[in-house]
């Protein structure tokens, strides 16, 4: 049995059952506001929410029942001395050391849980960075939507924001730098592209959990790997199969650090899946070459758009399940590592995020 | 002091719908409600005290912003917007 957390437009559901097979929906919980992400830290089985009230802004929620009642978590707030306010919070990960979670808002913050999600504290070390107020936001806002911890070392992080770009820090938090050598944003004019050091778009990034110098990231109009923890980059998505290489998440399977899935969508201006085929991409050689792995995907008039926190993992190696949402509100699964799909839910409102806990 | 009204959920979260609450502008009512009942605080006013976008504040009927004057015994209604279309 998989559990799934669905983040609508409308709510958390939780999904159990067993892909390819539909899933039964066993809970729902904040009934009508927007639920950005939702994850169950697997250390202690504590469910944490975000959630964005229409009226009312943006919060955390943790509970160890999903059907039951939550307790909204406290210092998810930005300095009273400045001028911004909490937009949205998009992520929630945990961390390495006992207690530990992270999470990333708009626009731009990181917050830091010590007590396993009841209790947040800004990070000021980049909250605070010189170049803030050179950061430009993307088309979701100045999102920070992507955290990346080192497995063993609670003291390495990468973060990624957009459109600033890859952070990465070495002594927990207290100094950052940018690490975007390698990517070319081609959205930007040529004369630009050379001197660019932040104003990249980023929209995932996953780091082989057996080989954690290993990372893939899926950019706003590239796929790219790099090997040193995320110093560099090197493009994988040019000149291969892939029939765009734009789209929103990348998964990996953790037992092969030589593996990525990709779901590419026409971009940047459509953002839905080519030809209204809907297909995940997998490359098994670290992005030398891509397969489409989509059999019980829908194949005709199929305009699907995956956000950067609808698609995840679990298990791996020949145990490798995958799952998707779409903003159709329909939820995609596989047990088989990609190689056939089916439908494990559908009608649910337009999905913000999936994850299998 | 004036008289605060508010509806579910901010109702639930200040444990009722009524409450008295000094202050002399909408800001300092807000504020003070925060003081008194913690669980509403970013709520309806935001990191920066504004009026979060999507609530209404009227005092004495009259939609009221973050400076509004607010006297002894006036009626302060706090609720949600209608945002729709």
């Amino acid at each position: 049995m998989t559990e799934l957390l669905v983040g609508t437009k409308k709510g958390l559901f939780r999904l159990e059952g067993h892909a390819p097979g539909a899933f039964e929906v066993t809970a729902r919980a904040f009934a009508g506001q927007s639920v950005e992400y939702a994850m169950r830290d697997p250390r202690t089985g504590r469910y944490l929410a975000s959630v964005t009230s229409w009226f009312y802004g943006p919060k955390i929620w943790v509970t160890d029942d999903p059907a039951g009642e939550w307790e909204q978590a406290s210092g998810v707030e930005l300095p009273e001395s400045g001028e911004a306010s909490l937009a949205r919070l998009w992520v929630i990960v945990p961390g390495v050391g006992d207690g530990e979670l992270y999470a990333g808002g708009d626009p731009g913050p990181l917050f830091k849980s010590t007590d396993g999600g009841l209790s947040w504290e800004l990070n000021r070390g980049l909250w605070e960075h010189p170049t803030r107020g050179d950061w430009q936001p993307g088309n979701g806002g100045l999102c920070l939507h992507t955290i990346v911890p080192w497995p063993g070392d609670p003291q390495k992080l990468l973060v990624a924001i957009s459109a600033v770009g890859v952070w990465l820090t070495e002594d927990g938090g207290d100094t950052w730098r940018i690490a975007n050598d390698g990517i070319v944003p081609r959205y930007l004019p040529d004369e630009a592209r050379a001197t660019a050091t932040m104003n990249h778009c980023v929209h995932d990034v996953r780091r082989s959990p057996s080989q954690p110098e290993r990372l893939f990231m899926q950019f706003h109009d590239g796929v790219y790997r790099s090997d040193n923890g995320g110093s560099t980059w090197v493009d994988i998505g040019t000149d291969t199969d892939l029939p765009s290489d734009f789209g929103f998440p990348i998964v990996v399977d953790p037992a092969d650090p030589d593996s990525a899935f990709v779901i590419p969508l026409i971009g940047a201006e459509d953002r839905t899946t080519p030809g209204g085929s809907v297909k995940v991409w997998e490359t098994r050689d670290a992005g030398a070459s891509w397969s489409p792995r989509g059999d019980g995907l829908p194949e005709q008039h199929a305009y699907l758009t995956v956000l950067r926190e609808a698609f995840d993992s679990a298990g791996e190696g020949n145990g490798l399940q995958l799952y998707f949402g779409a903003t159709s509100g329909d939820v995609f699964g596989s047990g088989d590592g990609g190689a056939t799909w089916g439908t494990v839910a559908e009608h649910l409102a337009p999905v913000y995020s999936v994850r299998a806990a | 002091m004036a008289q605060v009204m508010l509806r579910a959920p901010l109702s639930e979260l200040c444990g009722g719908r009524h409450h008295e609450v000094n202050g002399g502008t909408v800001r300092d009512v807000l504020v003070e409600l925060e003081r008194t009942h913690p669980p509403i605080a970013g709520w309806v006013l935001d990191e920066q005290r504004r009026i979060r976008e999507h609530v209404n504040v009227f005092v004495n009927g009259t939609q009221g912003e973050e400076q509004t004057p607010v006297a002894p015994d006036d009626q302060v209604h706090v609720l949600p917007a209608i945002t729709g279309g």
